[in-house]
């Protein structure tokens, strides 16, 4: 367990001093800021006003750039360390393997989620600062969609770093994927699907599987309950699931793909050539 | 001690190794030679456990995959491009010191019998030093600590004169206890370091042998020098090798380690021309 936190303890030291951590940082801090400067707080839609709005615009833009962004981070940073030889160093001390990986993935886990969970702690201090109306219900929830999201796509992002063998490849492999997971969101394929007819528990189960699909019915879920924003298969999923189910399967789901894919990345990396 | 067996890498359709079998005992001293390709990296990472490979390696009874943490503690190494870590130099040697079970102490105290002082770059990133330092922190950290096998590819290429003495010194101490593989693609830069050759090609030893090691590893000679006339080129070499002139840059004296003497000459051997009198003489 020690050589566990040592791993994860280096490679936050690492990440915090990389170029992409910065811009990664930036971007979200940046997006509060934004929604802040541009007077979001201020706005209306849907009946919601203040913070809850802004965390609302916050959730989605996260769900926009948070899965390519953690994707393309991890398979360059891990696959280009493997071929810059870091790995050959690194991995010469007697460091278990499995302390090595899950290390890895736990520190590199603190580096994703602590600033998207800090920009948005930020706008609630910043609201109980000024006095408004803290929407705790939302916060909440938008964590725990943040975290296992996070978790979901870094999982995703080991397995793939493991399986390619540059970053060139690693990278283009995460785009792709990202690109299939987004066109099979209610809006894209899966609305052409139902338009087609195709069979009801196909469509169920590709929305209920796709990360990026919960992630965006969970997230609007939350200030639309009946869905009006939706396509008509988020309408079909909530018919048979109902709230509630579908609010714990959007949270506990990616926190088992992200697990199950890391799991898979570690069997393949400590069975092939570590280099 | 070191045991090789039927060790064979393919990568896709290439073989790297080819069914090669060494035995290396404690206190020898292994200059592992070769052109590019020939497998000497590619040995280094199986023996490092870091690939997986036909046959069978052991390190004291125990295999380099399935019982690594046993096997790495007992193994020191550094590469010959010093990874682009960023992580501060301090926490590099409390990871190293951490992973290995060792006090980070000892580390320091090699970096600083080798010339490098640890505190004023203790917060700075290791990519940031220069390559001598970083060179030097690496020897530290695979020194630093108790090893059966120190494997170092090109070791000295970075090192000055006085802290490629003080490293020789340092592998003259450990050498009844410990084997050492030196890699390197020029017998030339390792000889006087070795008591083993081993060549490889294609994956396979085409040479194995013993060769004379009366040279201490921590000997030291005198040099001095003359030269017909003041050559430049000259001056910023002989300085790079620690020399000092007394004002005419024409008269030049210094140490030269030991195990250096054979690539001390062949870098003279460059400026035979310009040389009149040359003395060498071991002082210990």
């Amino acid at each position: 367990m020690r050589h566990l936190w040592l791993t994860a303890q280096a490679d936050i030291s690492e990440s915090l001093r990389s170029r992409w951590f910065l811009v990664y940082s930036t971007v979200f801090g940046g997006i509060i800021a934004l929604l802040f400067a541009f007077g979001l707080t201020e706005s209306r839609i849907m009946g919601f006003v203040g913070l809850s709005r802004l965390l609302i615009t916050y959730i989605q833009l996260s769900m926009a750039i948070l899965p390519i962004f953690i994707l393309i981070t991890t398979v360059r940073s891990v696959a280009g360390d493997r071929d810059a030889g870091v790995f050959e160093y690194l991995l010469s001390l007697p460091v278990s393997l499995s302390a090595w990986f899950w290390g890895k993935m736990v520190g590199r886990f603190s580096v994703v989620f602590l600033p998207i969970f800090l920009a948005m702690a930020g706008a609630i201090l910043w609201g109980l600062i000024q006095g408004m109306e803290i929407p705790w219900r939302l916060f909440f929830y938008y964590t725990a969609f943040l975290f296992s999201l996070s978790w979901c796509f870094l999982g995703i992002g080991m397995l793939l770093s493991t399986l390619a063998r540059s970053p060139d490849v690693a990278q283009g492999s995460a785009f792709l994927l990202w690109l299939f997971l987004l066109l099979f969101l209610d809006l894209i394929l899966l609305g052409v699907l139902i338009q087609e007819q195709a069979p009801l528990e196909a469509i169920v189960a590709i929305a209920l599987s796709n990360p990026l699909q919960l992630f965006r019915t969970a997230s609007m879920l939350l200030f639309d309950p009946q869905l009006v924003l939706l396509g008509p298969s988020a309408h079909l999923i909530l018919d048979t699931f109902g709230e509630t189910l579908y609010l714990l399967w959007a949270i506990f789901y990616p926190l088992l793909l992200g697990t199950v894919s890391g799991a898979i990345g570690y069997l393949l990396f400590r069975r092939g050539d570590q280099l | 001690m070191i045991l090789l067996e039927g060790v064979t890498k393919t990568f896709k359709r290439t073989t790297v190794l080819d069914e090669l079998s060494l035995e290396i005992d404690t206190g020898d001293r292994i200059a592992l030679i070769g052109a590019n390709g020939a497998g000497k990296t590619t040995l280094i990472r199986c023996l490092l456990g870091e690939y997986q490979f036909e046959g069978n390696i052991t390190l004291n009874g125990a295999n380099p995959r399935s019982e690594r943490k046993q096997v790495l503690s007992q193994i020191g190494f550094v590469p010959q491009l010093p990874p682009p870590l960023k992580m501060p130099v301090e926490q590099l040697l409390s990871f190293s010191a951490g992973v290995c079970g060792c006090s980070s102490h000892e580390m320091e105290a090699v970096a600083a019998q080798l010339g490098l002082e640890l505190a004023p770059l203790a917060k700075r990133p290791f990519e940031k030093l220069s390559g001598g330092q970083k060179q030097k922190l690496l020897i530290a950290i695979a020194l630093g600590r108790p090893t059966h096998l120190l494997i170092m590819d090109e070791p000295a290429a970075n090192l000055d004169p006085e802290a490629r003495h003080t490293l020789f010194s340092i592998l003259e101490q450990r050498q009844d206890e410990t084997a050492m593989i030196i890699s390197s693609h020029r017998l030339d830069e390792v000889a006087a370091l070795v008591n083993r050759v081993i060549e490889l090609d294609r994956g396979q030893v085409v040479l194995d042998d013993r060769v004379d090691d009366s040279v201490a590893l921590s000997s030291l000679l005198t040099c001095t020098l003359t030269t017909s006339r003041i050559e430049p080129a000259f001056s910023t070499t002989i300085r790079s090798w620690g020399f000092h002139t007394e004002e005419d840059e024409q008269q030049w004296s210094g140490t030269i380690p030991g195990p250096d003497r054979l690539r001390f000459l062949g870098m003279l051997s460059r400026y035979a021309a310009l040389l009149c009198k040359v003395t060498i003489e071991e002082t210990r």
